[in-house]
């Protein structure tokens, strides 16, 4: 099984630790991971609300390089997985689209290779029957509470799984020996570039995804996105000392816990570095 | 508020109601007012106006009236709206098209977001990649508060979650004729 790479953006810096472990797993599992020659920024939000066709090309020139690899890609980031998914569904449907897109990026994509997204490509294209069967060891029952977010999940037509009860990683728990805990908050937004843009108002939604997973009882949080991993993460101690918070609770790519389950040195994959220590959830179920 | 004329405000904002349903792909008109996009909207608590209210402001035509809102800037783009509207109609592109409509008429209510994303595109269009560091920097500078999440920048750079030079791709160059391309496009087509 092979895939062009696209780490993207965050991937290279604040979401260092997922891609450590993506690679991991990658090879732990036998998928082949072919990076794109000289990607670009997906522009993210801000491409897409500044300029509806620069939303679409910078994605869409990524897409084509990938065409000329012969892959489809594999998109970690669900910012980048969501902006690429938008790109490849507005190319297929729309002639005119393909034909502005390619005047802009220089290069014509047909829409031949398409995204999937990390969560895809380990736990459904290679499998949890095959994932069970190379398991080293077992989460041993660790309580996880699964965070989708918002753009992997959403809009219908290109969210990965279904927009209000994802199962996606709470099959992925259960699989390796944890407890998925129910919680009423997988979906809920953590309010991407407000806590940086506007601290108050995105502080306020980080802090209730991070109440309501306390009040579940959880041991952990995981997470597929870069940057909901930043503001549930390193948000935590922000909100400790300016908003009398009381947070303690470690977060995971899913990736990091996949790779540890499949045999990896938990250092190995980036989880020393963490705002919230990871060290003693690690401890008590045995995984260090 | 004060009272509205709406026979004259219909007519006033006709045509910046007809761009925005043209580059949203959504018909206001096909609201029926439920509410469900407020009801799920995680940013609503902070709006001046909701969605669901931007959406009958539109059907009235005070088309103005929100591309001078903060709501549009506050939008997260999360898609909660658009996941769950009972007409299929996609609230969060009307938000997207809103903003897009601010700007070229120079409305733009939430400096500090515009700004943001003003500055992560200069970043895109110049390196071909964000280059996180400076972008911190650069916002911190232009909304005058230098010292803005400066406290982990130690710790990221010791974590080698910074970087403090860019990742410059090869074809850049590329990358920068297509924002004055997309730009030139769009312009063309309003």
């Amino acid at each position: 099984m092979k895939y062009a790479y696209y780490p993207g953006c965050s991937l290279h810096s604040t979401g260092i630790e997922y891609n450590m472990s993506t690679l991991a797993v990658a090879k732990k599992l036998n998928v082949e991971l072919e990076e794109i020659p000289d990607w670009n920024c997906c522009g993210a939000s801000a491409g897409h609300t500044t300029n509806h066709l620069l939303g679409l090309a910078l994605p869409a020139r990524n897409l084509a390089i990938a065409e000329k690899q012969g892959l489809d890609v594999m998109a970690p980031c669900a910012s980048c997985y969501n902006r690429m998914k938008t790109a490849e569904v507005a190319v297929k449907s729309s002639p005119e689209i393909r034909a502005k897109v390619a005047e802009i990026t220089e290069m014509d994509y047909a829409g031949n290779s398409g995204v999937k997204s990390a969560l895809e490509v380990f736990l459904k294209e290679v499998g949890l029957e095959k994932i069970k069967a190379s398991l080293v060891r077992n989460l041993g029952g660790m309580k996880v509470a699964a965070y989708y977010g918002c753009l992997l999940v959403r809009p219908n037509g290109i969210g990965m799984d279904d927009p209000e009860d994802p199962m996606t990683m709470d099959d992925m728990i259960t699989a390796l020996g944890g407890e998925a805990v129910q919680w009423p908050f997988k979906t809920e937004c953590c309010g991407a570039s407000l806590p940086t843009a506007r601290s108050k108002v995105g502080l306020k939604m980080v802090n209730d995804i991070l109440q309501m997973a306390d009040i579940s009882g959880v041991d952990a949080i995981v997470t597929a996105c870069p940057l909901c991993f930043v503001n549930l993460d390193m948000r935590q101690n922000d909100l400790n000392k300016k908003a009398g918070g009381n947070f303690n609770i470690p977060i995971f790519y899913f990736t990091e816990l996949l790779a540890i389950a499949l045999g990896e040195k938990p250092g190995k994959v980036g989880v020393k570095k963490h705002f919230v220590s990871t060290a003693q959830v690690l401890d008590k179920y045995n995984l260090k | 508020m004060q009272p509205i004329n709406l026979t004259s405000a219909l007519a006033a904002g006709k045509d910046l109601v007809a761009k925005v349903q043209t580059a949203s792909g959504v018909d206001v008109k096909a609201c029926y007012q439920c509410g469900k996009c407020s009801a799920g909207c995680p940013v609503a608590f902070a709006m001046d106006y909701t969605p669901r209210q931007v959406m009958r402001m539109l059907q009235l035509g005070l088309a103005e009236e929100t591309i001078k809102s903060r709501a549009i800037w506050l939008c997260a783009q999360c898609e909660t709206c658009s996941a769950r509207c009972p007409r299929s109609l996609e609230p969060a592109k009307v938000m997207e098209a809103l903003r897009i409509e601010a700007k070229r008429a120079g409305f733009e209510a939430d400096d500090e977001i515009a700004t943001f994303n003003e500055k992560f595109l200069r970043s895109v269009a110049s390196n071909g990649r964000v280059f996180e560091a400076g972008l911190i920097v650069g916002y911190n500078m232009a909304t005058v508060q230098p010292l803005k999440d400066a406290g982990v920048a130690p710790s990221m750079l010791a974590k080698g979650k910074l970087k403090l030079f860019p990742s410059k791709i090869r074809g850049r160059d590329v990358i920068n004729r297509m924002f004055t391309k997309a730009e030139k496009m769009e312009a063309d087509n309003k």
